[in-house]
């Protein structure tokens, strides 16, 4: 995260390429969660940790202008999500984060099963991505 | 909700328009629209008399919570009823007096009627409600309201210490009254009262009847003033003078006496009732007659002289409590005993509101209250004179004034607990009379002392602080002109009162002493013929006249000059104590040191551990049902445990962090070998970003350093730190051991077999957190979001420049 | 296994505490952190080790291991480094603010 010497090439080739499959992998982790190891902790700390990784190797000013996001932001909707599930079921008569699932029939895929716990577990992922990058972003920016 | 419900909150649900009131319109001093509160609950609680004076009750319930059975009940009988009436009617009064006396331009009048509204509706509670709880509660709010409104003038010292001190008196007493409500409870099942009376068996022949009734007693005897906690009540005259007419002579101080009556059924019967009522109150008495005539500021001798009569009152009740052990209602000196305490308690809210309305005219109009500098104001008020002569004519027991008529009975009632030799200690109870005698004599004295040294003698006019002396205005002299008629009427024609509110009373007092139909025979007349009553009665006046015209002479005696109360200094050094004690305590204790608190805890965690495996034999070791060791899982171990002992004696930030990661990831491969494959990824996942985290953050932390510490202090670290450890390790054994062997299924068999039909999961761990534990984990990343934002604003925002942080 | 674990747990323990009682505050800060790995290997090992496939059902096995040790662990760790986050935050904070490392100098002033 230091400002690194701009000579490093090789680290920035392969890191734009680690980057994506950390972030591809990252999303399947949260996504398959419910079935096989993973979910919103773990995708949300493996996202975090390929945007650390794209910060190692370019320095934070090029890398803020790519990824535009205020974590702090993401924090507050990844919890509102969370809540908005839970409050969707206690609007339709059911306790408070009660969650359903059923399995639908898609034309080319096949047999899908879709959860509402997936975006209880897409509203945590936010929150952990949110909290640390905002806690590591600011503690870089902390120069004083 | 019924209206009676409605009539005892509604003092409270006004009480919130007051501020408003005294904010918007200030033309109208706010009193006014006060007044009209406490005058219709008066009217109210007057329509009531044709029920109890038929010799019926009501009930009013409402469920507050029902299932610890303390429901908001409010039964209404002759005593409760009289206690009400006294409450807003000379409320009424007080608030009338209080808009003359109370400057609107210069007096927070909204904070003095919020809590007088408090107050209020807080003592309607106490007398109305019948459950032991809602009593309680009200009572405690009473304490409260009393405090804030002796602290009305916070600015003053004096105001704040006597404030502190009723408090802690009566909040102490009350505690104590909780807990024997609680001891009723548990004797008798239920908090109602009425409940208990109508099944007494239960309680009476319980073993905790002694500690219930000493317990209840402690706080009536806080409440009501009574030897040795008299001292808060002459304190407390530092409030406005209304306050202390109203709450501390008429109406909350008589709360205690309303508790020692209400629970004369229940604990009549022994004779320990009998003997610490009746000696409390005479020593009361008698303490508190000596006592007023000591002291010089008007209002002083007032309070203690309420002291005194409060004491006369509660041993009246005392004596009349005999009615149960001997259980006959129509003896005639218990009838006597408790006609007189009711008739009494009347009379005094009368003459002592009347009293202390006139001493706090005499204050308000001279600027002082101290007998040594007033004197000669009968020509310059006559009117205050007038009505302060007749109301100490009716506490001196003068003829034919409505204190004689009770005074009267009093002595009646003293003299015939001889003659019966109750409990056959014949040889005690002869002192009651005398005692009884001898404080009605200092009654006397001080009554005369109150009315000759202000209002005759020499008129010293620089030793005031107004300049033109002057009778009242005419509002403020209409409230205790109303008490003083009331006294003479009272007086002329006592038999008013005596099936309209005195005989109501006293079957709230002795019910089941007599059938339902009957009546107690109540008559109450001035001439008894030429008997030892009267003969009393005039061997006051006679001593008391005579002492007082020999004060020249006694006056000098240091007696005299001593107008604290040594247990003012009982206070004083023990309340001093508590606070130097408590600060003592907290200096050994609290030394700052992080080291210090943490080796606190733990120390005690180890000892509360090592009680609790040796209490109940819980330390289980067994080598069944282990899993076996794989090799690696040896080397990991090992690695574990090196790498952990390292970090102590590491002194380079960069290497104890990378130490610490490396455990953390040792951790990581555990968690594979424990078939946790998400605790596995997330551990991964989490140490990595610590790791970073800690790089990042390495250059703005402090350094390590070498500590050099002294053996003193190493060693307790040494020991504490290996306790907790084996410890911990003890008790993983013997829990692993114990679930083991405990046999039942653990809710996980439920996560595990429903995992898959009810939330349509394949992980488990996942359906757990997102699924069936889906609040936890809403909550987790609540705090983890609290956290990162912590963190943000910590770094985001500095103090800047002077603000100490 | 248990019990090895049982006395590596100790260790761990033992270590921290003694870390926790450290005037330097970075060893404190490193305590809780080793703390907090012996927290959830404790967690993990009272309910038993190794008692079945790993909590996925798709493995079809007869038994699984007790997943709700290991849901409470994942959570702990995640809040874990939430308060790690904030305690190293707020000890480089404090020490910019006094210059001060040693806990006998963070002491409260004696009047208060």
């Amino acid at each position: 995260m230091k400002p690194i010497r701009p000579n490093d090439m090789m680290l920035q080739v392969t890191i734009r390429i680690v980057a994506i499959i950390i972030f591809a992998f990252s999303f399947y982790l949260l996504l398959a969660g419910h079935n096989s190891p993973g979910g919103g902790f773990i995708g949300g700390l493996m996202t975090a940790s390929a945007i650390l990784v794209l910060y190692l190797a370019f320095d934070v000013k090029s890398i803020s202008k790519a990824l535009p996001i205020n974590f702090e932001m993401v924090i507050g909707l990844g919890l509102l999500l969370a809540l908005g599930t839970g409050i969707v079921s206690m609007i339709l008569g059911f306790p408070f984060l009660t969650q359903f699932f059923d399995y639908f029939q898609f034309p080319v895929y096949g047999e899908v099963e879709l959860t509402t716990a997936l975006p209880f577990d897409i509203g945590i992922y936010m929150v952990v991505v949110g909290a640390v990058m905002a806690i590591i972003l600011r503690i870089e920016e902390d120069d004083i | 909700m019924s209206a009676l419900h409605f009539a005892t909150l509604t003092p409270f649900l006004l009480a919130i328009l007051i501020p408003f009131l005294f904010k918007y319109i200030k033309r109208i001093h706010t009193g006014w629209f006060v007044l009209f509160i406490p005058l219709i609950l008066f009217i109210y609680f007057l329509t009531f008399i044709p029920v109890t004076a038929a010799g019926e009750t009501l009930m009013s319930s409402m469920a507050w919570v029902p299932s610890l059975g303390i429901n908001f009940d409010l039964y209404i009988d002759g005593l409760s009823l009289l206690f009400a009436l006294l409450i807003t009617g000379i409320g009424t009064l007080i608030i009338l007096y209080s808009v003359y006396y109370l400057d609107k331009r210069t007096e927070k009048l909204n904070n003095f009627y919020v809590y007088m509204l408090l107050f209020m509706g807080a003592m309607l509670g106490v007398v109305l409600s019948d459950n032991l709880i809602v009593l309680y509660v009200f009572w405690e709010m009473t304490s409260i309201s009393s405090s804030l409104l002796i602290s009305y003038w916070y600015y003053r010292d004096k105001s704040i210490y006597g404030a502190q001190k009723s408090m802690y008196i009566t909040v102490f007493g009350g505690l104590s009254m909780l807990a024997g409500f609680s001891l009723i409870y548990i004797m008798a099942g239920t908090f109602s009262i009425q409940g208990i009376v109508a099944n007494l068996e239960p309680v009476v022949n319980s073993p905790l009847l002694l500690p219930a009734m000493i317990l209840v007693l402690l706080g009536a005897f806080t409440k009501s003033a009574q030897f040795p906690f008299h001292i808060w009540l002459p304190d407390a005259m530092e409030a406005p003078t209304p306050v202390s007419a109203y709450l501390h002579s008429a109406t909350m101080v008589k709360a205690g006496i309303y508790l020692v009556a209400r629970m004369t059924p229940v604990f009549g019967g022994n004779a320990e009732w009998f003997w610490i009522v009746t000696a409390a109150g005479l020593t009361t008495m008698i303490w508190g007659a000596v006592s007023a005539v000591r002291q010089k500021d008007l209002k002083a001798i007032l309070a203690f002289s309420t002291v005194s009569q409060l004491g006369m009152i509660m041993s009246l009740l005392g004596a009349g409590s005999a009615a149960y052990y001997f259980g006959d209602g129509d003896n005639a000196l218990y009838v006597t005993a408790i006609i007189a305490a009711v008739f009494h308690l009347i009379n005094h809210a009368t003459f002592k509101g009347a009293l202390f309305m006139a001493a706090g005219i005499i204050d308000h109009e001279t600027g002082t209250r101290d007998i040594r500098n007033l004197g000669g104001l009968l020509t310059i008020m006559p009117i205050t004179a007038t009505l302060s002569f007749i109301g100490l004519a009716s506490m001196a027991g003068l003829p034919p004034l409505n204190g004689f008529l009770s005074k009267e009975m009093f002595f009646n009632a003293m003299t015939y607990i001889t003659e019966y030799g109750i409990f056959g200690i014949e040889t005690w109870t002869v002192i009651l009379p005398v005692v009884a005698w001898i404080a009605s004599i200092f009654t006397f004295l001080y009554c005369a002392i109150i009315f000759f040294r202000t209002f005759t003698g020499k008129f010293r006019p620089e030793k005031l602080e107004t300049r033109h002396v002057h009778e009242a205005p005419i509002g403020m002299l209409v409230s205790p002109a109303i008490l003083i008629l009331l006294v003479v009427v009272i007086g002329l024609f006592p038999n008013i009162l005596a099936y309209s509110l005195i005989e109501p009373a006293m079957r709230g007092i002795l019910p089941g002493m007599i059938g339902a139909g009957e009546f107690f025979e109540v008559d109450i007349y001035h001439w008894h013929g030429f008997n030892i009553e009267l003969m009393m009665t005039i061997g006051v006046v006679l001593f008391g006249s005579l002492l007082y015209m020999t004060m020249q002479k006694w006056s000098k005696l240091p007696f005299y000059h001593r107008e604290n109360d040594v247990f003012n200094t009982v206070y004083d050094t023990g309340y001093e104590g508590l606070i130097k004690g408590s600060q003592f305590l907290t200096r050994i204790q609290m030394t700052g040191r992080l080291r210090d608190y943490l080796m606190y805890i733990c120390a005690f965690a180890i000892l509360l551990f090592i009680y609790t495996m040796l209490r109940f034999d819980a330390f289980v070791i067994s080598t069944e049902n282990l899993s076996g060791i794989d090799p690696y899982m040896w080397g990991l171990m090992l690695l574990l445990v090196a790498s952990v002992i390292a970090v102590p004696f590491i002194n380079n930030r960069i290497t104890a962090i990378i130490v610490t990661g490396f455990a953390g990831f040792l951790v990581a491969l555990m968690f594979t070998v424990f078939r946790a494959p998400d605790l596995a990824l997330t551990q991964l996942l989490i140490e990595t970003v610590s790791v970073i985290m800690l790089v990042l953050a390495f250059k703005h932390l402090p350094k390590l350093w070498k500590e050099k510490t002294r053996p003193m202090i190493k060693a307790p670290r040494l020991i504490i730190s290996i306790g907790v450890g084996v410890m911990v390790t003890l008790g993983s054994i013997s829990a692993f051991t114990l679930g083991g062997q405990a046999g039942y299924t653990g809710i996980s068999e439920f996560f595990t077999e429903n995992a898959k039909s009810l939330a349509g999961g394949y992980n488990i761990v996942n359906v757990i957190l997102v699924d069936f534990r889906g609040l936890d984990t809403l909550m987790e990343v609540l705090v983890l979001g609290l956290a990162a934002i912590g963190v943000v604003s910590m770094i985001k925002l500095r103090f800047k420049g002077s603000e100490d942080v | 296994m248990e019990i090895a674990m049982s006395i590596v747990i100790g260790i761990v323990f033992s270590v921290a505490v003694y870390m926790l009682l450290s005037r330097n505050i970075i060893r404190v800060v490193l305590g809780t952190l080793i703390l907090s790995h012996g927290n959830h290997l404790l967690l993990i090992t009272m309910s038993g080790l190794q008692r079945g496939a790993p909590p996925l059902l798709n493995f079809n096995e007869e038994s699984y291991t007790d997943p709700l040790p290991q849901a409470l662990v994942l959570t702990a760790i995640v809040i874990a480094f939430g308060v790690t986050a904030f305690l190293i935050v707020l000890v480089y904070r404090m020490y910019k603010e006094h210059e001060l490392d040693d806990l006998e100098d963070l002491r409260g002033s004696i009047d208060e």
